[in-house]
């Protein structure tokens, strides 16, 4: 083992350790011991025990979660059942009861289910070390550069049925994303007002549809409004090409799943 | 390198072992404390194969970092017998549950950890429960019969 750990009690101190630079992040396991499996690792793995990073707290119309949460734990959590749906469908058992809230904002492509529901959401971060929250959207842009994660702060859908979620695997029950579509579709008076909507393993990282965005905000969700969602969904768009699916293949389904999505929000 | 170390709780008895730095779970408990029932498959946490209980959880093994364990309680499908076989072992038997076997102490484990906690499963929580574990051989649904059949109350084929 080249490798040496280091353990530190508070975030704090753990980000300092880290700006060192040649470091890598612990947190469940699922990415970070990984790369030290497959050789990859850089020569020192941080990590820390700080209780903090394992707080679940509502806080008015957002709940804060801590970065070191593990899936396992968001599905034991009353307030954090609007995230059920997405969160059942990251890994395993067994990786869901190592993998963490903040991991899942650095998974990388296809992976990081969650982080896609939470970008639809228009969660927040807060870094250790840093003042105020940033949108998981500037992050998301830019993981390489992150500094560590402590929370979350997510906005609490007004109402649930607001919010919805999809994935497509190939391999059942619990595989990959061919896609993951999340969406946050307010109504007032019967118009969208605020559409969020989020794809997963549609780029190198979890992106916001801003032009499907565009095609449902102000409008009654209809026939003709998802047929107009439908047609943008993947504007300006390049999908990578995996294992599981090619970028043609993951453009040609796109439409597919979404209209699927959007159908099954119509109906409530 | 310096060594931590690292006491534990390992299928009911204490278990005191040296871990590297870095080491993982799975190589600690193969290489430095001699049980082989957990199996090293990718290493990359997709085969389930490295599966252990940890405090009654299925974890992946190979992706634990050893040092963590320190006053954990870890269960592994070499405690599962006493003086005659698990009932998942026997239904495994009886159901043809296994056949090139390298997934099996995993599978084992995960089933485990479903009975404990729900000891009437429905067919989907059993599918459920085993979805991080992959086998190559029997196309799983034998698998699926054998914890199903435990959790009807017998290892009868």
């Amino acid at each position: 083992m080249s490798v040496v750990v280091e353990t530190y009690a508070t975030a704090t101190e753990a980000a300092r350790a880290l700006a060192g630079g040649d470091a890598l992040y612990l947190a469940g396991g699922t990415l970070a011991m990984r790369s030290v499996n497959a050789g990859e690792a850089p020569r020192r793995l941080v990590r820390t025990t700080d209780r903090a990073l394992k707080e679940i707290t509502p806080a008015g119309d957002v709940v804060r979660v801590g970065a070191g949460v593990t899936m396992r734990e968001l599905l034991a959590s009353r307030e954090l059942g609007f995230l059920h749906a997405a969160g059942r469908q990251v890994g395993g058992p067994q990786v869901r009861a190592m993998g963490t809230v903040g991991g899942n904002l650095f998974a990388p492509h296809p992976y990081g289910d969650l982080a896609v529901a939470l970008l639809a959401l228009g969660a927040r971060v807060l870094l250790a070390g840093q003042s105020g929250a940033r949108p998981l959207a500037d992050l998301l842009r830019d993981r390489a550069r992150a500094g560590l994660v402590t929370h979350l702060e997510v906005p609490r859908p007004r109402e649930p049925r607001a919010f919805g979620f999809l994935k497509a695997a190939r391999v059942h029950p619990r595989g990959a994303s061919v896609i993951a579509i999340a969406a946050l579709l307010p109504r007032e008076g019967g118009r969208v007002r605020g559409a969020r909507v989020a794809y997963g393993a549609m780029g190198p990282a979890p992106l916001q549809a801003t032009s499907v965005e565009r095609a449902l905000e102000g409008q009654a969700l209809d026939r003709a409004t998802i047929d107009r969602a439908v047609a943008a969904a993947v504007q300006g768009l390049d999908p990578p090409t995996d294992a599981l699916a090619s970028s043609w293949y993951r453009r040609e389904v796109a439409g597919v799943h979404l209209r699927r999505l959007l159908e099954s929000m119509e109906r409530g | 390198m310096p060594k931590k170390p690292v006491t534990f709780m390992l299928n009911g008895a204490e278990q005191a072992a040296f871990a590297d730095d870095g080491q993982n779970l799975l190589d600690l408990l193969r290489r430095g404390v001699g049980d082989l029932a957990p199996k090293y498959g990718c290493g990359q946490g997709g085969c389930g194969a490295c599966t252990v209980l940890i405090d009654g959880v299925p974890h992946l093994s190979c992706l634990v970092l050893a040092e963590t364990v320190d006053g954990r309680r870890i269960e592994t499908a070499s405690g599962l017998a006493g003086a005659r076989l698990h009932p998942l072992q026997e239904a495994f038997m009886a159901h043809f549950a296994a056949q090139c076997g390298y997934c099996t102490p995993g599978m084992l484990m995960a089933a485990k950890a479903l009975l404990d906690q729900n000891p009437r499963p429905s067919r989907e929580e059993v599918v459920e429960a085993i979805s991080g574990n992959l086998c190559r051989c029997t196309g799983y649904e034998p698998i699926i019969e054998a914890i199903l059949s435990v959790a009807n109350g017998g290892a009868r084929a």
